[in-house]
């Protein structure tokens, strides 16, 4: 699916966003308003210019249009694989990027995520991680590392692991054990304004209790332990 | 230096660092092995545990005041993240939001992403993400110590980085995508990882510390990195983000992105920076390079 045919899709009432560098940045027109559209395409391997871009865009928005909700679309391999981009610090400049997602949520802009395709460990730790919500279209590769390649870092066979996989979302990779996992809110057929509508309803009205996704996990199915570990550390009694 | 005898952060076990990190006799571990339990994830890969899952979690005293630490143990699993490892720390930056501590430690020694728990680790450090910056923006400041052999790498190089600040060792190491990884998928020609001296001119500490990537530099000894925790944290006034602040960060990074573009080595960033003799650095102490970056044009 080419990306104007998502943006017809879910914008049908316009859009007005430029693509360079592999990084989308404009605003769109809604039901509910006009949404700041952002985020990468074409399987972005994500290094410092267009994580600058990207929270450039979300500054932008937080200054000029204050409350507009961010709409991200997310299409990403990675993170830039690199010696020049480690030289200065790609991890800064990722980490500036999930705190201006995070300023911009403080200063209250809802934000959503949609993964229209590629969604790859730093990549989409560093923004469609950061939104106060996550979707995926039905298609979409949701993975921190293909099977293959983890059975060779892992050393374990890559028929133990795709066995496993068909019954763990705790590495099958794919949008599907996101959704389990509670950090995909729900995985979209197609993209369609309607769907938005409804997202960028749920995302205003659950974006004050905080990050959900660990109790979402449990209630899925998906993560058995990690609300339990968290909520044990939080109340342990101190001793000391 | 002085003559006394080191600890060396970078050889210690996770423990050891949090036992001569706080004042002595100070540290109460949250989950002990009484109450923790192993990863089952592991275990269904036939894989052994540990009662941890590789992170110690717990409060104690740094010069008289409480503080939270987080330490992660390098030497189990590479400290990697899985879902029990993430969720101890998720807790313990969730509990600094309510306590509201004089500071939460953080003795990073990771690679990232536990593979055999991909995505609940991938999540989890999405969450440890997000709650770094709830504790700060609740005024609580969120040191990084990174010295161990694993560095901070993948995910928890992001993690380092939203940390109020950084204080690390020259052998510390802070990046993205390990050395191997861009060797693997680009070639050797564009990274060789078994060319140490390299490794450690593009990610070490005294790199990250001529470029301002971390706060502080300190000696491979637990006593300093104490001393350097310390002495950041006397004068410290953690302060929320705001437009303004991340402006300027914005304007930095992106300035520095147009003066050291075509630089391919620490040598060459160095050179650009000002630094007389940039095949020297990697020779110099702790205390002679932290004269030398004070000693340079701004």
């Amino acid at each position: 699916m080419t990306l104007n045919t998502i943006l017809d899709a879910l914008f049908p009432a316009g859009h007005a966003v430029a693509v360079a560098n592999q990084v989308l940045a404009g605003e769109a027109q809604t039901a509910q308003g006009p949404v700041a559209v952002l985020g990468t395409t074409d399987a972005a391997a994500i290094d410092h210019a267009m994580a600058l871009a990207l929270a450039g865009t979300v500054l932008d928005t937080v200054e000029q249009h204050p409350g507009r909700p961010l709409v991200f679309l997310v299409d990403t391999s990675g993170q830039a694989l690199s010696r020049i981009q480690e030289l200065l610090c790609l991890n800064g400049s990722l980490a500036h990027l999930a705190s201006c997602v995070d300023f911009a949520r403080r200063q209250g802009h809802p934000s959503l995520a949609l993964v229209t395709a590629n969604a790859v460990s730093g990549g989409f730790l560093s923004f469609g991680l950061m939104a106060d919500q996550a979707y995926a279209l039905a298609d979409a590769q949701v993975r921190v590392m293909d099977l293959r390649a983890m059975a060779r870092v892992t050393k374990i066979a890559h028929e133990r692991l795709v066995e496993l996989a068909a019954s763990s979302p705790i590495f099958a990779p794919g949008a599907a054990s996101y959704q389990k996992m509670g950090a995909i809110a729900a995985i979209w057929p197609a993209p369609t304004a309607i769907l938005l509508l409804e997202a960028l309803r749920e995302v205003a009205q659950s974006r004050d209790g905080g990050d959900q996704r660990q109790t979402l996990g449990t209630a899925r199915g998906g993560r058995q332990l990690a609300a339990g570990v968290s909520g044990q550390v939080q109340h342990a009694v101190f001793a000391g | 230096m002085s003559l006394s005898i080191r600890h060396s952060w970078f050889e210690a076990t996770a423990r050891q660092r949090l036992a001569g990190l706080l004042d002595p006799g100070s540290f109460c571990e949250f989950l002990p092995p009484a109450v923790a339990q192993p990863s089952p994830h592991l275990a269904q890969l036939e894989l052994p545990g540990a009662f941890d899952d590789g992170v110690v979690v717990g409060a104690g005293q740094l010069g008289g005041r409480l503080v939270l630490v987080a330490a992660q143990e390098g030497q189990f699993m590479g400290g990697a993240v899985g879902e029990i490892h993430g969720a101890k720390i998720v807790g313990l930056l969730r509990r600094a939001v309510a306590e509201k501590p004089a500071a939460l430690l953080f003795l990073i020694d990771s690679g990232g992403v536990r593979l055999h728990e991909a995505n609940a680790g991938l999540i989890a450090i999405s969450e440890i993400m997000r709650a770094v910056l709830a504790a700060r923006a609740a005024g609580v400041p969120v040191i990084a110590l990174v010295g161990g052999s694993c560095g901070a790498f993948g995910g928890m190089g992001i993690v380092a980085k939203l940390c109020s600040a950084v204080v690390m060792s020259e052998e510390g190491r802070l990046a993205l995508s390990g050395p191997e990884v861009i060797e693997t998928v680009a070639g050797v020609e564009e990274f060789d990882a078994k060319d140490r001296a390299l490794v450690w001119r593009v990610t070490g500490g005294k790199h990250r510390y001529l470029m301002d990537d971390c706060a502080a530099l300190v000696d491979d000894d637990i006593a300093a990195f104490r001393n350097g925790a310390s002495a950041l944290l006397a004068g410290w006034q953690e302060r929320p983000n705001t437009l303004a602040s991340l402006r300027a960060e914005q304007v930095r990074l992106q300035g520095r992105l147009a003066t050291y573009a075509g630089c391919r080595d620490g040598l060459e960033v160095w050179a650009a920076l000002g630094v007389a003799e940039p095949a020297r650095v990697p020779l110099l102490d702790c205390d002679e390079l932290i004269a030398l970056k004070e000693g340079l044009p701004t």
